[in-house]
C-alpha cells in the first residue's frame, strides 16, 4: 500500500497523502458501508439457505439448498425469470440503438439540437413512479393519447386497445416505457464517448471518400466501443433488476405476464413473508448478473490500472 | 457501391452530390423530429391531463390541449391524499440523507482519488458491484436488522438506508471531481508553507465545492425519486414519501381518477426536474469522469 505512494514524491512537506494518515478520512464512509451494505448483503446471501419467514415464532433453521431445489421446480419463478430476460434484452438493445442514433444526431450541427438535449434529460430526472403513471395515462384505453392518435390515423379499432391489460400487448407496452426511461442516460454517456473520436481521422476518412457508414465503422465505433460496452452491460443489469416502473404500470399483470423477477421476489418477501425463499431468488438473479458484471469490471479495473 | 470513385480534388461538386447531401440533412432532421416526439409526447400528455376538467377526461376522443383548463385537479389531489405531508417527508429524507452522505463521502473520495492502492481499487470495484445487486437481496436483511432496532416504519430508518445507498455513488462522482484538481496546486501550497488542513480548506475546497454541491443535489434527487425502500420500510400513511403516496391514487383495481393523478404526479416531478436542469452538466460530467473513463 505505502510503496505506491512513496514512489510518487518527496515524503516530507508534500501534499501527497501517505496511506498511514488516511484512515480517519476513510472511516466515516467506510464503516456505514460495511455495516449497512456489505454486512446485510452477506446476511442476505446467508438467508437464502434458511427457512426464514416473517412473523414466525420458531427459530430460523438452515435448510441447505432446499430453497434452490424449490426454485428449480417453481414454474412461476421460471416464467418470471424468462420474462426478466426478455424484458432486459428487449429494453437494453433498443435503448442502446436509439441512444446511439440520438447521440450521433446530437453530435451533428443541427438546429433543434438544444431542444433534444434538454428533452432527453426529462426521463432521467423523473421519479420512476411518475414515469409509470404518465405512461398509464398515455396507454389508457379511453382517455389515452395513443389510442386517440391511432384512431385519427385510421389505424386502431374504435373501442380502443387496453394496452397494459391485454395479454398480447402488456409486455411490449412496458418494454417501450423501459426504453423511453433509460434512453437519456445512455445517450449522454455515448455523447461523451463520441468526444473521444479523433476529428482529424474522421476528416481524413471523408477525404478518402469513405461513406457515412464506413466512417462510422472504421473511425467512430472503435473509439466509442469501450463506453458502449460499459453502458450496455450496466443497462442490462439495471433493467434486469428493475422494479418501480413495472410495479406501477401493471404490477406484474395481466396474469403474471410482466412479473419481473424483482416483482416476484418482492411479493414472496413482503406479501407472503417468505424471506429465505425470496433471498434465494435474489441470489439466482445475481448469477445472471455476475457474468455481465465480470465483463464490465475487468474492463473497468484494467482501465483504472492503466491511467497515469 | 463498388464503383464509388473518390472525388477528384478540383472537381466541381456535382448536382447529384448536392442533392444527396440535402437529402441526408433532411433525413437527419426527420430523425431528430421523431426523437423529439417520442421524448416529449408522454410528458406533454401528462401536463395536458393535469389541467383537464373531468368531462374532457371521460370522453372517447380526448383533446390534446384542454378546452377549459382548470386547476381543480390540483385541489382535488390535495383533498384526496396527504400530499403536503408526503412532500415534507420526502424533502426531509432526501435532504438529510444527501447532506450526511456528502459529509461522509467527501474525505474518503479524496483519499480514493489521491491514493492508488489496492484498497482504493477494491473500494472502486465495490462501488460498481453495489450498483448491480438486486435490491431485494439487500432489503430483506436490512428489514430484519432495522426491525430489531425498531427502525422499521420510522423515518430515521429510511434516512439511514438512503445514506448508505447513496454513498457509493457519491464516492464515485466525488472521486472524479477530486482527480480534476491537479495535485500540483496542493504541492505549491505546501511549498508555500501551508499545512495539510490549510491546503485542503483554502486550495482544494473551493475548487471542489461545485462538484460537492452537484453530488449532493444528485443524491437529493435520487432519494426524492426513490420508491422501493420507501414502499417496503414505511407502512404508516403519515410517514410515507411522495412516490409511495402517488401510487395510492391508482386505487385498488387500477381504476384511477386521472386528473388528480396527473396533477399530483406533475407536482412530484417538479423539484427533481428543476434541480436536475440546474446541475445537469456537472452530473453528466462527474459521472462520466468516474464511470466510463477507460
Amino acid at each position: 500500500m505505502k510503496g505506491a505512494v512513496a514512489a510518487r514524491g518527496p515524503a516530507h512537506g508534500s501534499a501527497h497523502l501517505s496511506a498511514r494518515g488516511t484512515w480517519f478520512l476513510v472511516a466515516p464512509a467506510l464503516i456505514p458501508i460495511l455495516v449497512l451494505s456489505v454486512g446485510p448483503l452477506l446476511y442476505g446471501i446467508a438467508l437464502a439457505f434458511t427457512d426464514a419467514q416473517s412473523g414466525r415464532t420458531e427459530a430460523t433453521r438452515w435448510v441447505g439448498l432446499l430453497n434452490f431445489s424449490d426454485l428449480l421446480q417453481d414454474t412461476l419463478f421460471w416464467d418470471s425469470f424468462r420474462i426478466g430476460l426478455v424484458w432486459a434484452v428487449g429494453v437494453t438493445v433498443p435503448q442502446f440503438l436509439l441512444a446511439l442514433g440520438l447521440a450521433l444526431l446530437l453530435g451533428q450541427d443541427l438546429r433543434l439540437r438544444w431542444l433534444a438535449r434538454a428533452l432527453a434529460i426529462v426521463p432521467w430526472a423523473m421519479p420512476e413512479v411518475v414515469v409509470g403513471i404518465m405512461w398509464r395515462l398515455v396507454y389508457h384505453p379511453d382517455a389515452g393519447v395513443l389510442n386517440e392518435t391511432l384512431r385519427s390515423l385510421g389505424l386502431g379499432p374504435d373501442e380502443g386497445v387496453d394496452w397494459l391489460s391485454g395479454t398480447a400487448t402488456a409486455l411490449l407496452a412496458v418494454v417501450v416505457v423501459g426504453v423511453w426511461a433509460g434512453m437519456p442516460q445512455t445517450t449522454v454517456t455515448l455523447l461523451a464517448g463520441l468526444q473521444n473520436v479523433p476529428r482529424e481521422l474522421h476528416e481524413a476518412a471523408a477525404m478518402d471518400g469513405a461513406g457515412a457508414w464506413r466512417r462510422f465503422r472504421t473511425v467512430t465505433w472503435p473509439a466509442i466501443k469501450p463506453v458502449a460496452l460499459a453502458i450496455s452491460s450496466l443497462n442490462f443489469i439495471w433493467n434486469f433488476n428493475s422494479f418501480a416502473l413495472v410495479f406501477v404500470l401493471t404490477d406484474g399483470g395481466p396474469g403474471g405476464r410482466t412479473r419481473l423477477p424483482m416483482l416476484f421476489a418482492y411479493e414472496e418477501a413482503f406479501r407472503y413473508g417468505q424471506f429465505g425463499y425470496a433471498a434465494a431468488m435474489g441470489l439466482a438473479m445475481v448469477a445472471v448478473i455476475a457474468v455481465l458484471l465480470a465483463v464490465y469490471l475487468s474492463r473497468r479495473l484494467r482501465g483504472e490500472g492503466e491511467d497515469r | 457501391m463498388t464503383q464509388d470513385v473518390p472525388p477528384r480534388e478540383s472537381s466541381w461538386p456535382g448536382r447529384r452530390r448536392v442533392t444527396r447531401r440535402t437529402a441526408g440533412r433532411a433525413g437527419q432532421y426527420l430523425a431528430l423530429l421523431c426523437y423529439l416526439v417520442f421524448l416529449a409526447f408522454p410528458f406533454l400528455w401528462l401536463v395536458s391531463t393535469a389541467f383537464k376538467p373531468p368531462r374532457e377526461l371521460g370522453t372517447l376522443h380526448p383533446t390534446w390541449i384542454p378546452r377549459a383548463p382548470t386547476l381543480d385537479n390540483f385541489r382535488t389531489a390535495f383533498d384526496e391524499q396527504p400530499l403536503l405531508r408526503a412532500a415534507a417527508n420526502s424533502l426531509l429524507a432526501a435532504a438529510v440523507s444527501a447532506l450526511v452522505a456528502i459529509v461522509l463521502a467527501t474525505p474518503m473520495a479524496y483519499v480514493l482519488a489521491r491514493l492508488r492502492t489496492r484498497f482504493a481499487r477494491a473500494a472502486t470495484g465495490w462501488v460498481v458491484v453495489s450498483q448491480a445487486f438486486p435490491l431485494v437481496l439487500l432489503i430483506i436483511p436490512l428489514f430484519l436488522v432495522l426491525k430489531a432496532l425498531h427502525l422499521v416504519d420510522a423515518r430515521a430508518g429510511l434516512v439511514l438506508v438512503y445514506v448508505v445507498w447513496s454513498l457509493p455513488f457519491a464516492l464515485w462522482m466525488l472521486t472524479g471531481y477530486v482527480r480534476a484538481v491537479p495535485p500540483e496546486l496542493e504541492e505549491a501550497a505546501a511549498v508555500d508553507g501551508a499545512g495539510r488542513l490549510r491546503t485542503l480548506v483554502s486550495v482544494t475546497g473551493p475548487l471542489l465545492a461545485p462538484g460537492i454541491v452537484a453530488t449532493g443535489l444528485f443524491a437529493f434527487i435520487t432519494a426524492w425519486n426513490e420508491f422501493f425502500f420507501a414502499l417496503v420500510l414505511l407502512k404508516s400513511p403519515e410517514k410515507q414519501t411522495m412516490p409511495v403516496v402517488l401510487t395510492h391514487f391508482l386505487g385498488a383495481e387500477g381504476v384511477a381518477d386521472l386528473g388528480p393523478l396527473a396533477a399530483a404526479a406533475l407536482l412530484a416531478t417538479l423539484p427533481s426536474l428543476l434541480l436536475f436542469a440546474v446541475i445537469q452538466r456537472r452530473i453528466t460530467g462527474g459521472m462520466l469522469a468516474g464511470a466510463v473513463k477507460n
